[in-house]
Order: structure tokens, then C-alpha cells, then sequence
């Protein structure tokens, strides 16, 4: 039996973890990976500032921290499933079943697949893979790769594998199909490109635009920062090709690109190879919320967020007693967004344990979840507040009808 | 042949690494202590870690953080173990799971 345990050890986690220590909690906190760190440890890019990012070091310095405050850890323990029984929050792992009264769900996003023919060869990975392999095992993916999907992410870790001495031969679209509409569609994905060019309001939302300024942009006339361009970044952005096919007998050998019309439609006959030994996938971060779902979570589709997300307030408690959630799991943001977020649902979960004295400092949190929302590095979605006021007048509503419940049976 | 990037320009030089032996469909190789398997094998070159079970082709790692499943390997006789999450350890003996055909990649 733990004060608290928590799932996922990823900037959210941790940040929980260690808040939940400082006020006294004796803290689990449990991960399928084999290290502390989450989605956090492969990031790596310049800030505006001109300091870096280096999420290798900040998983480590917050790992070292909770340890020196006691927090336990399990890790390449994957939670199987979680269910309340008899008040107490019952965690099923591979290796062994952990009970707690306060269970924090900080399990981050997933990458959303974009099937391109040919997408099961060896050779072809999510662009977090290549990231991962890149920035984290210190292990080139390949020589020379293709990344299908344009959006912030793959822009992002393109510069980072530059930056480690692999070739990018471009970035272009999927061609369009059924499942690939969105991601396919030259004059959407440019849309929301410039729509988060123009939402550069804060000068870290336009870091993320400082990356697209390209070739394609220039071709375009478009010119949202005549300054100084990323200078480690030359690959470049195809949005008037789509691949159609990834080829190779038993690994990836290229791919084969075809002309598309605005609408997404192939130009027959503009077919051509493009040699490659990878090729990253990138279709985009969901969360990850299989185990809010199996607790029983009420949720809702907020696309703002990402997808699907599990009911929750701004202190970051689910409509189930006991249950926090924190991190990508209540939608897609930056890891110093999801650590503050991890902070207000550490102060959360004190509270419901029974500490006494700390609502200044969770008001205080939550202030901070915004302020680190509005000078974000890197936006997911442009319009990532709309989403947030969502969920939270969601919350409200539930909150309500059940009080109005508890006045009719009262 | 895949490299190790030894000495990054913001990451810096790779530090404290132990070279541990392992095998593959029972070849050796040699690879870094706790790095993970996936890394392990790509880094000698590999990157078919099975051979799916009804059409036989050819699979390696796609998400490379445990939640696709596609780069299960059998494990010191254990199967169904995930190569990327897995930490390399000195002796490990790694086959292929789930094969209807080994194909030797000469490396
Ligand atoms: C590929 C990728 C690249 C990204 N790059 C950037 C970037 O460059 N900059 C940026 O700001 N944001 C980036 N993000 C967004 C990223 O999700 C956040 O920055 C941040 O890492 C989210 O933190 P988190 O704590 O919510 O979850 P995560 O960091 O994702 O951590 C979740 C942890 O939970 C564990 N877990 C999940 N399910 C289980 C289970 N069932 N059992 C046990 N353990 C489990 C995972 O192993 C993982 O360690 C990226 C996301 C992805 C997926
Ligand atoms: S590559 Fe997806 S689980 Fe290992």
C-alpha cells in the first residue's frame, strides 16, 4: 500500500511524483519503460533564447530529485489494468497488483499511424522512433530517410536529425486515402501551418513557424519572418508531392512520390523514386487514455486536445474519487506544460490525502499551468485554449447535475 | 551499416558505455549494456527482428516505446518480449519470434 502511485514517468509524472513527496506522500511510481524520462527524453531544440532544450538532462535532474526524496520506482512494468475496490484504487501489472488511494494517470500520448502501402517493411518507423533512436540510444536510424507527414513534430525532429549527421531527403505528405484524409491534404496541412504562424503571438509559438520558413514558403510569397531562418535546417517540404508507395524487397529500400493537385489528387504519370534506407511516419499525437478508460472515466472528443480525453478539473481530479490524471493523457501539449500540470495534481492529490494547508499553493499552480500554456515552446494545436475551456465547462456541468442529484435525493 | 552517433554536437560524447555480447538467431554480436535490444541490433545492422506468423514478411521496430508490439523477440527462451523496451545485458540470447522462415541478413 502506497500513499500515492503513479502511472507514466514522464514529465508529468515525475514533476507529481516529486510534489507528492515533498508533502509527506510515500510515492510509487511505476513505467513500462526502462528509464525515468517519458517522451521528455528524446527532446532536443534551441530555444528561443538560444539555450537548449536538452530533455535528456531534465529527465535525468528531475529523476535524481525524487529519488532524494524517496520515491519509489518500478520500471519496465507495464499496468494492465486499474479498477476501485473497496475505497482503494487496485493497479495490475505484469509484475504484481499495488494498492493505493490516490492514483495519478500520467501515461502521455501515442503517434497516430498513417498507412502508406508498403508500411510494415523493417526500415519504416514513427518519427518518434528515429527521434528516440536518434537523440536517446545514440543510434542512427538509418543514412538517409524520408518523413511522411508534415506538422510541428516532424519539422522539429528533422532539425534534430540533421543536427546528428543523418540525411533528410525531404518531408511530404501521404498520398490521400480514407484514413489519411486530414494528414494528406496539401491546402489543409498548409492552413494549419499558417495558422500557427499567425497565432505567433508568443515568440516560442513562433519558433515552431521559424522551422517551416523554407523553400516551400518562399515559393508560396509567403513570408511570416523575413528575418533569419533556422539555420541548421535545409531539408526540404514537399507539400506539392505525396508518397504513394514505400518500396524494398525485405527492408526499405525508398519511396516512390507522386505530383499531387491541391485537392490531393495523384498527377498521373509524375510518379518517381526517391531512395531511402528509413522512413518516418508522422501522423500525430493522441493520448493515451486506455486506462482512464478501463477505470470507468467519463470522456469527451475534444480535437483541440487530440482526440478523446478523460473528464477532469483544473486541480486535475477525474469525477472518480482518488483518480488524478496529468500530462498528455488530458491533452497534447509541451512537456513544461505537462510538468506544471504534474505539479497541480501532486498539491491535488496531498489534499485529498489529507494535508492540510496547501490551497494557496495549488491556486498557485494552476495560475502557473496557464502562464506556461501562453509562453509555450512548441503548440500542438493553435488553438489548444479553446480545448481547455471545454473540458473545464464539461466539468462544471457534471458538477452541477450532481449536486442537483444529491439536492433531489438529499 | 548503421552508425552509433559517437559524438553529438549539443549531446556531446557518449558517456560511461560497457560493451556486453549477445547473440541473435545465433550469431554474436556485441552491443551497449542497458542500451535497449532494438538499439542493440540496429546498431549492428539489423533491423528484421521477426517474420510476421501467417505472411512471413518481414518486421522490425515502428513506435520504439512499447505500444505497437511489432518488435517481439524471444528473450533467454522467453517470447513475446518487446526489443524496445528492453534493456541489453551481458549473455542475453535473442531469436526471432514467431518465424516460419529465418532469413540470415549478411551484416
Ligand atoms: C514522439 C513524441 C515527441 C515529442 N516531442 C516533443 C518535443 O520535442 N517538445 C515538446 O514540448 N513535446 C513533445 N512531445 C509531447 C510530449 O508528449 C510532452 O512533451 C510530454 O513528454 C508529455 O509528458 P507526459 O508526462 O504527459 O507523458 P510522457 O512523457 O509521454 O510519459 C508517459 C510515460 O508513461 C508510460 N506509460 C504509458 N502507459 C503505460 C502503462 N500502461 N504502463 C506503464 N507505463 C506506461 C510511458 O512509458 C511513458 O514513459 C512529444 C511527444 C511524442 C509522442
Ligand atoms: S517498436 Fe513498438 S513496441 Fe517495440
Amino acid at each position: 500500500m502506497f500513499k500515492a502511485i503513479i502511472i507514466g514517468s514522464g514529465p508529468a509524472g515525475l514533476t507529481a511524483a516529486i510534489t507528492c513527496a515533498e508533502n509527506g506522500l510515500d510515492v510509487l511510481v511505476i513505467d513500462e519503460y526502462m528509464s525515468a524520462g517519458g517522451r521528455l527524453l528524446g527532446q532536443l531544440y534551441e530555444q528561443p533564447d538560444g539555450s537548449w532544450w536538452n530533455g535528456l538532462r531534465e529527465s535525468k535532474n528531475l529523476y535524481t530529485t525524487a529519488i532524494s526524496l524517496g520515491v519509489k520506482f518500478h520500471f519496465n512494468t507495464s499496468v494492465n489494468n486499474i479498477e476501485k475496490r473497496n475505497n482503494r484504487w487496485v493497479v495490475y501489472t505484469e509484475k504484481g497488483t499495488f494498492y493505493t488511494e490516490n492514483l495519478l494517470l500520467a501515461t502521455g500520448a501515442a503517434e497516430s499511424p498513417v498507412p502508406v502501402p508498403g508500411w510494415t517493411l523493417p526500415g519504416v518507423m514513427s518519427v518518434g522512433a528515429a527521434q528516440v533512436m536518434t537523440n536517446v540510444h545514440r543510434v542512427k536510424p538509418g543514412k538517409r530517410g524520408v518523413i511522411i507527414g508534415v506538422n510541428v513534430l516532424s519539422s522539429v525532429i528533422a532539425m534534430e536529425l540533421h543536427l546528428a549527421g543523418v540525411e533528410i531527403a525531404c518531408l511530404t505528405l501521404p498520398k490521400m486515402n480514407s484514413i489519411a484524409n486530414k494528414e494528406g491534404n496539401p491546402s489543409q496541412v498548409l492552413d494549419s501551418l499558417l495558422h500557427v504562424s499567425h497565432m505567433a503571438t508568443s515568440p516560442l509559438i513562433r519558433y515552431g513557424s521559424k522551422l517551416l520558413k523554407n523553400d516551400f514558403i518562399k515559393n508560396l510569397g509567403i513570408h511570416f519572418y523575413p528575418k533569419k531562418g533556422f539555420k541548421m535546417w535545409n531539408t526540404p517540404i514537399q507539400l506539392r508531392k505525396a508518397v504513394i508507395e514505400i518500396y524494398g524487397k525485405d527492408e526499405v529500400e525508398g519511396v516512390v512520390v507522386a505530383a499531387i493537385k491541391a485537392n490531393g489528387e495523384v498527377v498521373p504519370g509524375s510518379e518517381e523514386r526517391i531512395q531511402a534506407d528509413f522512413v518516418c511516419i508522422a501522423g500525430g499525437l493522441y493520448p493515451l487514455v486506455e486506462l482512464a478508460a478501463l477505470a470507468g472515466c467519463p470522456f469527451f472528443l475534444v480535437e483541440e486536445l487530440g482526440g478523446h480525453v478523460p473528464l477532469h478539473s483544473e486541480k486535475m481530479e477525474t469525477p472518480l474519487e482518488g483518480l488524478f490524471v496529468a500530462g498528455n493523457i488530458t491533452g497534447i501539449e509541451g512537456a513544461k506544460v505537462a510538468a506544471a500540470q504534474g505539479r497541480t495534481a501532486g498539491l491535488a492529490m496531498a489534499i485529498h490525502s489529507g494535508i492540510k494547508g496547501l490551497d494557496t499553493e495549488i491556486r498557485h499552480s494552476m495560475d502557473m499551468v496557464k502562464q506556461t500554456r501562453e509562453s509555450a515552446d512548441i503548440q500542438f494545436h493553435p488553438e489548444i485554449e479553446v480545448g481547455r475551456k471545454r473540458i473545464l465547462r464539461e466539468w462544471e456541468i457534471s458538477q452541477t447535475s450532481k449536486q442537483n442529484h444529491e439536492a433531489l435525493m438529499g | 551499416m548503421t552508425e552509433r552517433i559517437i559524438d553529438h554536437p549539443i549531446l556531446g560524447k557518449m558517456e560511461d558505455v560497457n560493451h556486453v555480447t549477445f547473440s541473435f538467431n545465433n550469431r554474436v554480436y556485441k552491443g551497449l549494456e542497458n542500451e535497449s535490444l532494438a538499439a542493440a541490433l540496429l546498431a549492428n545492422g539489423i533491423r528484421t527482428l521477426r517474420y510476421q506468423e501467417e505472411s512471413g514478411s518481414p518486421r522490425g521496430i515502428y513506435c520504439n516505446i512499447g505500444h505497437c508490439y511489432e518488435c517481439r523477440v524471444t528473450v533467454n527462451g522467453q517470447p513475446g518480449i518487446r526489443a524496445c523496451i528492453t534493456p541489453l545485458k551481458e549473455g542475453m540470447t535473442v531469436e526471432s519470434s514467431g518465424q516460419l522462415k529465418i532469413k540470415e541478413k549478411e551484416v
